[in-house]
Formats: structure tokens, C-alpha cells, sequence
């Protein structure tokens, strides 16, 4: 068995959704930390135990997690955390098997094959996915919703972007939304998912505001979700209505 | 020609320069009068749209200090005026924070007579007001994430610096201990490094300079992949006492409170040490600085004592919980996401807020749902208030902590009165 996990509250057992947050330290540019309390959260409120494993790019990345969580970083970083996964391999492995990927704006574009450098460069990425990205004309930045594909059953989408990337997909890889308001991938699409996959420009603490795309990830490791007591979703879903209200859709 | 007196230094001035000054400086008044801020830019903006080029003519001849960094900014531009006040010379100096051209060309329209004058910059404009004021000294102070929705990145804001401060003729005061400031400064031909710390690691694990992961024991910091590394320093923080460069020690007594402030207060040594004021006189009027602008104020509302404390991004709220009293004391926390705050509150989830746990907390601001759900997720039990009165009315507590983001703080300070 892999080392490097810590038990959460719960219990420690192989019946523990294990979170692995990939290169805190080059991959959380903006609140990123976001996204893993809020996937142990919505798991402990089930009384289903966590195990967290926080992985720095100068550690091994374990193979034997269940979500792995990639965020955002600026160029430098990004380029120097493609290099150290590659040599790594534990994540591959891991989604060989049928691991979990969230990855946000720098990770999303990490996980295609391949992404731009500091002068707009073509990097090579881990190729987790069949996506490409590049350098776009202008930076996106601002809240962006949209509506994701009906065949996930996930709520509306809000958060807030801010790259100037552009990412295309390849036949195989679906968008995962729809843009309302926001950039976005560049072509009227935001993000992509396959398999297990999924990918965002949504940056930082993408899962905040968009609790059922949480609850999506963790039902993928575990089943079918009992609810949650809505006394604990009171606040997240006045936050959503909020955001949604201030960022209107362009009829 | 005269040789009883040198020439006023603003009739020096062309004639338009003139009359854009004294434009400016009574929209300023007006605009004061109006209650309507402090008057800082409007006469700047209207002046500068009279004379394009009034910075330059207003900077000529002066002996020019600026101010950058993300973090402390406001506050150590005062602990250099204090410092360097103690020669007994006039001041110009944009005390109050606004740190743009018009805001640095009204603090020097106000005091035209100063040869002496403190600038903070904001860190985006650096490399062009460095060249437009042909700054003598440049203090850089720190570079973290903050309002990332206008800077983009911060990584590309140290390469503009780089390149601007190896092109000018100036001393540069950086700390040696950012690895992103060093590296901004690394190029310059004049530098005095100071050991100011640095508490937020998190924008600078990755070598600026080459991109590989740099490698920290302690506050030593290098690359492990290329010459990088951090240069030896000539000033030190060291716990609550600074080393001045021969190796002397001295005991930081501030008023002001916490480990930021006692870094800025080495930064300021260093450049007082620049004009000739030696550290005695300079320490002396440094550890004098009660508030500034405001921040760490004690104000007494409705029988509470407050005191306000600025925080403007993850670093700056790292030392401001640092500093805070310690329970049972309650804490007020107020978040906006205005234009100057940056638009996006994601830099909420940088926070560890989990020190709040087991005290009273009150939340408010116009963010205060995504200040809510950051502080459920973080298990810290609070209460959503309106106003900070309604903060003390709940509360029944002698005294209260508030902490508050940039237009958060300058909302509360409204409703507590400009003697806040």
C-alpha cells in the first residue's frame, strides 16, 4: 500500500475516500485548498471517511488514490509540474485504473497533451486526455457560468476564470459545459470530461459554488449519494443564488 | 541673476506646470471640502490632464524615494518619512495610500518646496514611474498573490521590475528573503539587501530564474538547478531586534504591532541609513508611528474599543491574524470584492482560519456569504452581521478586533467617522 495518506476525521479503512492534492506548492495559485475541503466536507456530512494526501512536487505522488485534484499555476510552474508528473507516473497509473481527476486551468491544460509555454511554445502535457491548449488573443477574466452537459446531472455552473488559454478537444473528449457568461475554452464551451477526467477554466475553488459537480466526483468512487441535511447546504446554496443573480446569462 | 535665495522651486516650473498645480491642488481642497476623500487624486488626474508630463517636471530636482511591494506598502512609506524626518527637512510624501501618477503627483504639487520626497508605488506602475521620476532609492518590499484578476501574474510583474530597475540608476532596497523580489532586484547595479522574512512562501517555490524548484532551509533559500540563490544581506530581522550592517543589535520596541511591521521597520532603516540618519534617530522616530492611515486605529464605538487592521490579500491576513489579541476578544471580519479589492474571492480558500475556532466571530461585507461558507468549511463557528454596530450589540464585549479588506475598511472607517 502507498504511504503519504493522513486520516481525516473519519476513520482510517479501506472504505475511506482517499483525496491525493497534486504540488500544493506549484499548483495552487488562487484558493485551490478550495476544492479538496470542500470534496472531504461533502464526504464527512455523509459519514463517509477521508483520507488526504497533500503531495509536493518534491514527493512521490501515490498511485492508490481515489480523486486526484490538480489546480492552477503560472507558467513557470506549470511547465515544472508537467516535468515532475511525467517523471513520476503514480497519477497515470492511477487514472489507468479508474482514479478520479479534477483539473483546473493550469492542471486542465497539464492534463492534455500538450499546453503553452512562457512564449506561447507548445509544452507537452501528460496526455491523460485528448486535449490541446494554447496561448488565446486576450485573457479571459471575470465570473463565467455555464450550463454543463445534461448527461451528468450537474447544476448550473458559476465560478470565476481568469487565463488566456484556449483548449481544443479531440473526438473522443466532451465539453463539459456550455458558456452562458465567460470565455471559457475559447469556442462557446467550458471544460471537458472523459471518462473519469474532468477539466475546468473555472480556476482555484471551482467546487465552492458548484456543490453537484462535487457530489459527481466523490459518486463516481463511491456510488449513489445519500443527501446531505440541507441545514449544511443553507449557506452554499444562498452563495449560488447570489453569484448566479449578479452574473445574468445573456438571453 | 540672484544669489540671495535659490528660486522657489515651483515658480521654477513652466508656466503651465503652474497652473496645472494650482488647478489641481484646488480641485484637491474642493474635493476635501465635498468630503468627498481626501483629495489625493482628483487634483492629481486633473492636473495631469492639463500637462501630460507634470510628474517628470514636478520630479526634477528632488531626491526620490519609492515605496512597492504587495504588502506594507502604505506603512513603511510613513516609517521612511519618519525616519528621514529626523533630518529636519520638508516631506512630500502620498501618506494615504494613493499610489498611482495622479496620487504622486499630488503629494508632490503639495509640498513643492520638499527636495525630499517618500512615494508608495503601486507595484504594476513601478517601471514607469521609476523613469518618469528618476527615483534615487527603490524599496521592494515583497511580491505575493493579490487581486489576481488585474495583475494576472505575479511571476511576469518581477520580470517588468527586473528589466526596469537594470536599466536605472538607483539604489535599490529589496529583501533578500523573497526570492521573487531578490531575483527582480538581481540585475541592478546598486542594491542593499535586507533579511526582512518572509512569511507566505507560496508564490515562490519555483526559481524565478529558471523555473525549477528552489530549495529553502530556514530563510536560506537557492535553486538547485542554477546559480540562484539568496545574496547576503546587509540588514537583518532577527526575532524582535534588527542587526544593522557592523554587526550591532538593537531591540525593535514599535507601537505599531507583529512580525510585518517590525520588517518594514528594518526596510526603513536601511533607507534612512541611505540619506545619513543614523539608526538610533531613525529607530527613535520609527518606533513613535502609532497608525497609519488609519490601520491598527484604536477606535472606541458605543462603549467597544476597536482596533482595525487592514488585510488585503493571503499574506496580509496571514500577519493580520498573527497580531490579533487572543480569545475570548471577538473578531469582526469584513470582505468586499470591489474593483480595488479584486473581483474574484478566491483567494478566501488561502486563508487558514481555522485559529478563529473558539471565540466569537462576526462576518460581514458585501462577500460575507463567501466569507460564510469559507469559515463553515474551515469549522469556525460565526454570526452574519449588517454593520460592525450591529457587531457590538451582539457582541456586549469591552473590545473588538475587525479585520477588513481594502474598501471593507474604508466602509467601516465611513461609518466610524474620518477620526478613524
Amino acid at each position: 500500500m502507498d504511504t503519504g495518506f493522513s486520516p481525516g476525521h473519519g476513520a482510517r479503512g479501506p472504505s475511506a475516500v482517499r483525496l491525493v492534492w497534486i504540488y500544493p506548492d506549484l499548483l495552487s495559485t488562487y484558493g485551490d485548498r478550495g476544492n479538496l475541503l470542500v470534496l472531504a466536507r461533502r464526504a464527512r456530512l455523509r459519514g463517509i471517511p477521508v483520507e488526504i494526501a497533500e503531495v509536493n512536487s518534491d514527493q512521490r505522488v501515490p498511485a492508490d488514490g481515489d480523486i486526484y485534484l490538480l489546480g492552477g499555476g503560472e507558467d513557470l510552474p506549470q511547465i515544472l509540474a508537467a516535468r515532475r508528473l511525467q517523471a513520476s507516473g503514480g497519477m497515470s497509473a492511477a487514472v489507468n485504473r479508474g482514479a478520479v481527476v479534477l483539473a483546473v486551468c493550469a492542471g486542465y491544460q497539464i492534463v492534455g497533451t500538450e499546453f503553452g509555454g512562457v512564449e506561447g511554445e507548445p509544452v507537452p502535457g501528460l496526455g491523460l486526455i485528448d486535449i490541446r491548449s494554447g496561448r488565446g488573443e486576450r485573457r479571459g477574466v471575470g465570473e463565467i457560468t455555464a450550463d454543463v452537459d445534461p448527461a451528468l446531472g450537474v447544476q448550473r455552473l458559476t465560478g470565476f476564470e481568469n487565463h488566456q488559454g484556449n483548449t481544443w478537444r479531440g473526438p473522443d473528449v466532451k465539453p463539459l459545459a456550455t458558456v452562458l457568461t465567460g470565455v471559457g475554452n475559447g469556442d462557446g464551451t467550458e471544460g471537458a470530461y472523459s471518462g473519469r477526467i474532468v477539466g475546468t477554466y473555472l480556476h482555484g475553488p471551482a467546487l465552492v459554488r458548484n456543490p453537484s459537480l462535487a457530489d459527481l466526483l466523490l459518486s463516481w468512487v463511491v456510488g449513489p449519494l445519500p443527501p446531505i441535511d440541507p441545514r449544511q447546504e443553507d449557506l452554499v446554496q444562498t452563495l449560488r443564488r447570489e453569484r448566479l443573480a449578479a452574473t445574468p446569462a445573456p438571453s | 541673476m540672484s544669489t540671495s535665495s535659490p528660486p522657489s522651486r515651483r515658480t521654477g516650473l513652466p508656466l503651465r506646470a503652474r497652473l496645472a498645480t494650482t488647478v489641481g491642488g484646488a480641485a484637491g481642497r474642493a474635493s476635501r471640502l465635498a468630503g468627498r476623500g481626501d483629495g489625493s487624486v482628483i487634483g492629481g488626474v486633473i492636473g495631469l490632464r492639463l500637462k501630460p508630463d507634470l510628474l517628470s517636471l514636478l520630479a526634477r530636482g528632488r531626491q526620490i524615494v519609492l515605496v512597492t511591494g504587495t504588502n506594507g506598502k502604505t506603512t513603511t512609506t510613513r516609517l521612511i518619512t519618519a525616519a528621514i524626518g529626523t533630518l529636519g527637512q520638508q516631506i512630500a510624501s502620498n501618506a494615504f495610500g494613493a499610489n498611482m501618477e495622479a496620487g504622486l503627483v499630488s503629494a508632490l504639487a503639495r509640498a513643492p518646496e520638499a527636495t525630499l520626497a517618500v512615494l508608495e508605488v503601486d507595484e504594476k506602475y513601478l517601471p514607469a514611474m521609476l523613469e518618469v521620476t528618476g527615483a534615487r532609492v527603490v524599496t521592494l518590499l515583497n511580491l505575493s498573490r493579490d487581486q489576481m484578476d488585474r495583475a494576472a501574474e505575479i511571476w511576469l510583474l518581477a520580470r517588468r521590475w527586473r528589466a526596469a530597475l537594470a536599466a536605472a540608476d538607483c539604489r535599490v532596497i529589496a529583501n533578500a528573503d523573497d526570492p521573487l523580489v531578490a531575483w527582480a532586484a538581481g540585475q541592478s547595479r546598486k542594491v542593499t539587501w535586507v533579511a526582512a522574512g518572509q512569511r507566505w512562501h507560496d508564490d515562490s517555490w519555483c526559481c524565478p530564474n529558471c523555473g525549477s524548484h528552489l530549495r529553502r532551509d530556514g530563510e536560506d533559500w537557492h535553486c538547485g538547478e542554477c546559480p540562484n540563490r539568496r545574496p547576503p544581506v546587509s540588514w537583518v530581522l532577527a526575532g524582535n531586534e534588527v542587526i544593522d550592517p557592523t554587526g550591532r543589535s538593537r531591540p525593535l520596541d514599535l507601537i505599531l504591532p507583529g512580525r510585518a511591521n517590525r520588517s518594514n521597520a528594518v526596510v526603513a532603516l536601511a533607507v534612512a541609513d541611505v540619506f545619513g540618519v543614523g539608526v538610533t534617530a531613525a529607530l527613535n522616530a520609527i518606533a513613535q508611528v502609532r497608525s497609519v492611515a488609519g490601520r491598527y486605529t484604536h477606535v472606541e464605538r458605543h462603549g467597544c474599543d476597536l482596533r482595525l487592521l487592514l488585510a488585503k490579500n493571503p499574506a496580509g491576513w496571514l500577519e493580520a491574524l498573527d497580531v490579533l489579541v487572543p480569545a475570548p476578544v471577538p473578531v469582526m471580519l469584513a470582505v468586499n470584492a470591489q474593483i480595488p479589492d479584486g473581483r474574484d474571492t478566491s483567494w478566501l480558500w488561502d486563508v487558514d482560519y481555522r485559529r478563529l475556532r473558539g471565540r466569537p466571530v462576526f462576518v460581514t461585507g458585501e462577500r460575507r456569504t463567501d466569507l460564510a461558507v469559507r469559515l463553515e468549511a474551515d469549522e469556525v463557528a460565526f454570526r452574519v452581521v449588517g454593520s460592525v454596530d450591529e457587531a457590538i450589540e451582539q457582541s456586549r464585549s469591552p473590545s473588538m478586533e475587525v479585520i477588513a479588506n481594502y474598501t471593507a475598511f474604508q466602509q467601516i472607517r465611513a461609518t466610524l467617522g474620518r477620526t478613524a
